[in-house]
């Protein structure tokens, strides 16, 4: 217990000393990115890994909140970080609603209908334009010159995003999760109502995740619906991060985060200058084999399966 | 008193109905047995009490009051546990997991259902298996699990559905055990069953059906000697034997 | 009057061959559970083949369906047995694997397909493509008329293969009960494969016939995919004829909302579809009808 808290801790000096350590503003963006979907991955694996409600329309409560952060300053004149208030409650307004519209039906059904609701969000950002611009998007000024505080406040909403759930999970809330996802009827005959928590897992994950979105617009100062409400650079990649870092545990989507990030970096910059320029267009090539890969041999992502990467690895070790 | 009274309970399947105009009643404190041969509609019967499936027509009344249509979970909450006749392991959690997520159901605290989880395993000799996953259970322990899991919502009524099928025959007096034990502690009990030797040895009562419908009700030995019962089970040669 | 006779004419046309994507994904969602999400990528494969024969050596569409086809059933084929049949043996906490192994396909033929042909947008030019039958004064869009008529004929033979060859019979029983079947002799392993197959070849034919009425690019797949999802939901899992009703009326609606709603609203029309029969009907068209 001493050895994993001396850990954590060392862990926490090292991120909130970082931007002194690689004082570079292109780190730094990365790093916000990937935290950003350490937010989106997690949220994610509380309904889908830790739940069994397997989303593929995250980019729905994503994309609720970066309008909702945009709209508060084009129609409002309000600062966009009220949005960071009022993205996570509108996400989990709409997440009412798609809970009460989704959970009458399971499995794949749920999935595919998420994936339609987040399309039809996409379709209505595009053509309501009089309230959100339309495909012209969102235009706004960065209320820091410096990408520092945005730093740090990805940083909090992460560090928040985790320990919210990580004591959620350790809550009787948490055993009612894993139930209803091992068994949804025997959770109700053990006296679970199964509706209500499959909506509060629900809620909390609409929430964080609309919070990343308002997060976004208010660091990148532009959206537009084919961005923030977008089936493969949000949903799908909520659903990477998830697997390839581990569902169903704590640390899973941090990792999956950080290693999904540095990849598409790698490739969108060509391998940083040292390959062709045309490996700058593979990333989603690379993301598509990931998921074949992944599903096929690590189901469980590097923190699940760990034990079996390391049975592997010490395999090759020995052998050679 | 009677504990649970099931009146006229009819489910049908589109044109087939699986439970036909059945009634009777559990007292408070017995153990009411429910024969009847393969698809005779004794797990429908169940499945209808605890609303898993909806009720055609009849009422069931728990306590005197009609619990139809309430949520399952409700059901469990007003004092119906069930096991399922396949059974249901909470698989990626462990035993000891499996009865807390129950026990929540009466606990208030994490701590208060971690202790009368780790109680109830005792009482079902499953303490030894608490921390593996419940997957890695043989069908046996599988069964007390479930019975397990079902007792830590502090039922007053317990179904069991076939809890003895698939066990040896010393499993089968163990599970015989743990039932008298669910009795004595205060339980009342309705058991759907197959195997003879345990219905008839630990049932008060025994309520048969059969095609969905009621043909007779009465003692063990009441029953055993009903020439309806036997022509069901053995066929019509073996009743005029009689 | 005209006006709505004209946009439901144009919706039985494209509805047609909308029938023929949503038959090949009921197949194989019927039989043996796949969702699969990468239907439309299939269908895009097929495309590209027919651009490609037709851009070297000349080929017509039409004739092309004699290659995309057998290509598609190979392709679909491979999929099958080496992606989608390993994962029933996995253990996974995560449910839906399948749904993503599908999605993970799509992606990649997307993106080679890209990486081969940009994403420009490419088209097939037949001497017929912009020809128009009319009667009174309702246009007909030749080519799509053409394609109807052989998204009947396909239809037909199907049909005939379905209720009278061994192999269409023991289809439909392994989409029935694929325990049952197995019991009954069937090999459950090689009728997955095969209805793989057969469904992708199926969308291949729709794609072939498509090609001289849409432009081509890499990313026509994914709004295929979702149409066709639209379809067999609405007519029913595994029912053949519920897809081809689904399919009318998907065409038939997209016609409707595109003439009286608008075009950028067109699209929806199916995902709100899609999401009221899912909610209000989870049996589709086949519940209504009880076929």
């Amino acid at each position: 217990m001493g050895q994993k808290h001396l850990t954590l801790i060392f862990i926490g000096i090292l991120a909130v000393a970082f931007p002194f350590l690689v004082p570079s503003d292109y780190y730094l963006h990365l790093v916000i990115i990937a935290l950003m979907w350490v937010v989106i991955g997690s949220a994610w694996n509380l309904l889908a890994g830790y739940t069994g409600q397997v989303s593929f329309g995250h980019a729905m409560f994503f994309g609720v909140g970066a309008y909702t952060a945009g709209i508060i300053v084009t129609k409002l004149e309000m600062s966009a970080w009220w949005g960071m208030m009022f993205g996570g409650v509108t996400a989990m307004l709409i997440g009412l609603f798609v809970g009460w519209v989704c959970f009458r039906l399971r499995g794949p059904y749920f999935a595919l209908a998420t994936l339609a609701g987040s399309e039809i969000f996409r379709l209505v950002a595009t053509n309501w334009e009089s309230l959100t611009e339309g495909m012209v998007g969102i235009l706004i000024i960065q209320t820091f010159t410096s990408k520092l505080p945005y730093y740090y406040i990805a940083l909090t909403l992460a560090f928040l995003c985790i320990f919210v759930i990580h004591v959620v999970m350790k809550s009787k809330w948490g055993y009612y999760f894993v139930s209803i996802r091992e068994d949804q009827d025997a959770a109700e005959s053990m006296g679970i109502n199964t509706t209500l928590y499959k909506n509060v897992s629900l809620l909390i994950s609409a929430f964080f995740t609309g919070m990343a979105g308002a997060f976004y617009m208010n660091y990148m100062a532009f959206i537009d619906p084919h961005v923030v409400f977008s089936l493969h650079y949000i949903s799908i990649m909520a659903i990477l991060v998830g697997i390839v870092g581990g569902v169903a545990t704590i640390m899973g989507p941090a990792v999956g985060a950080f290693i999904m990030i540095g990849l598409q970096e790698t490739f969108r910059s060509a391998f940083f200058g040292l390959a062709p320029a045309w490996t700058s267009e593979a990333h989603i090539l690379v993301f598509g084999l990931l998921v074949i890969f992944v599903i096929l041999f690590l189901p469980n992502g590097i923190v699940g399966d760990w034990s079996k990467i390391k049975r592997k690895l010490f395999r090759i070790k020995a052998s050679s | 008193m009677a504990l649970l009274e099931v009146k006229n309970l009819t489910k049908a399947f589109g044109g087939l109905k699986a439970v036909n105009d059945v009634t009777f009643h559990v007292n408070e404190g017995e153990i009411l047995g429910l024969i009847g041969p393969n698809g005779s509609g004794k797990t429908t019967t169940f499945n209808c009490i605890n609303n898993y499936y909806t009720i055609t027509s009849g009422d069931v009344l728990f306590k005197g009051a009609s619990i139809k249509g309430l949520k399952t979970h409700k059901v469990c909450h007003l004092g119906i546990g069930r096991t399922f006749q396949v059974v249901k392991p909470l698989a990626r959690m462990t035993v000891l997991d499996n009865v807390t997520a129950s026990a929540f159901c009466r606990a208030g605290t994490i701590k208060a259902a971690k202790e009368e989880a780790y109680r109830i395993l005792e009482f079902s000799g499953l303490v030894e298996h608490k921390d593996k996953l419940a997957k890695s259970l043989p069908i046996g322990g599988r069964k007390r699990l479930e019975i397990a899991r079902a007792l830590a919502t502090k039922p007053e009524l317990l179904l069991l559905d076939e809890t003895a099928a698939g066990l040896t025959p010393s499993e089968l007096d163990e599970a015989i055990e743990l039932i008298q034990k669910i009795r004595e502690n205060g339980t009342t009990i309705l058991i759907v069953e197959h195997i003879m030797k345990v219905i008839m040895t630990i049932s008060d009562r025994i309520h048969a059906i059969n095609f969905g419908q009621t043909i007779g009700e009465g003692t063990p030995h009441e029953v055993a000697n009903n020439p309806a019962v036997i022509k069901a089970y053995l066929g019509e040669a073996y009743a005029q034997c009689k | 009057m005209d006006v709505l006779v004209q946009t439901i004419v144009a919706g039985i046309l494209i509805g047609g061959i909308y029938s023929l994507i949503g038959i090949g994904m009921t197949l194989i969602m019927g039989v043996m559970g796949i969702i699969n999400l990468a239907h439309g990528q299939l269908m895009m494969v097929a495309m590209y083949i027919t651009f490609v024969l037709s851009s070297v050596w000349g080929i017509d569409p039409y004739v092309s369906l004699l290659v995309s086809m057998p290509a598609l059933f190979l392709l679909g084929v491979i999929l099958q047995k080496f992606f989608l049949n390993p994962l029933i043996k996995i253990e996974s906490i995560l449910p839906e694997n399948q749904v993503l192994m599908t999605v993970g396909i799509g992606m990649v033929l997307t993106e080679i397909a890209r990486f081969i042909f940009t994403s420009d947008y490419k088209t097939v030019e037949t001497s017929y493509s912009s020809k128009a039958l009319f009667i009174g004064d309702i246009s007909f869009n030749q080519p799509m008329c053409f394609a109807f008529l052989f998204a009947v004929v396909f239809t037909v033979i199907l049909f005939w293969f379905l209720l009278k060859t061994d192999t269409g019979r023991s289809i439909r029983a392994t989409a029935q009960d694929k325990d049952a079947a197995t019991l009954m002799g069937v090999n459950s392993g090689r009728i997955t494969i095969i209805t793989f197959g057969l469904g992708s070849a199926l969308v291949a034919s729709a794609g072939s016939l498509l090609i001289p009425i849409f432009y081509l690019f890499p990313d026509i797949g994914g709004p295929f995919t979702l149409k066709a999802f639209v379809i067999t939901i609405l007519g029913g899992l595994g029912s053949t004829v519920g897809a081809i009703f689904g399919g009318l009326v998907l065409g038939i609606a997209e016609s409707l909302g595109a003439t009286y709603i608008g075009m950028g609203y067109k699209e929806m029309v199916g995902f709100v579809i899609f999401v009221l029969v899912l909610v209000f009907l989870p049996g589709g068209l086949k519940r209504l009808t009880k076929v």
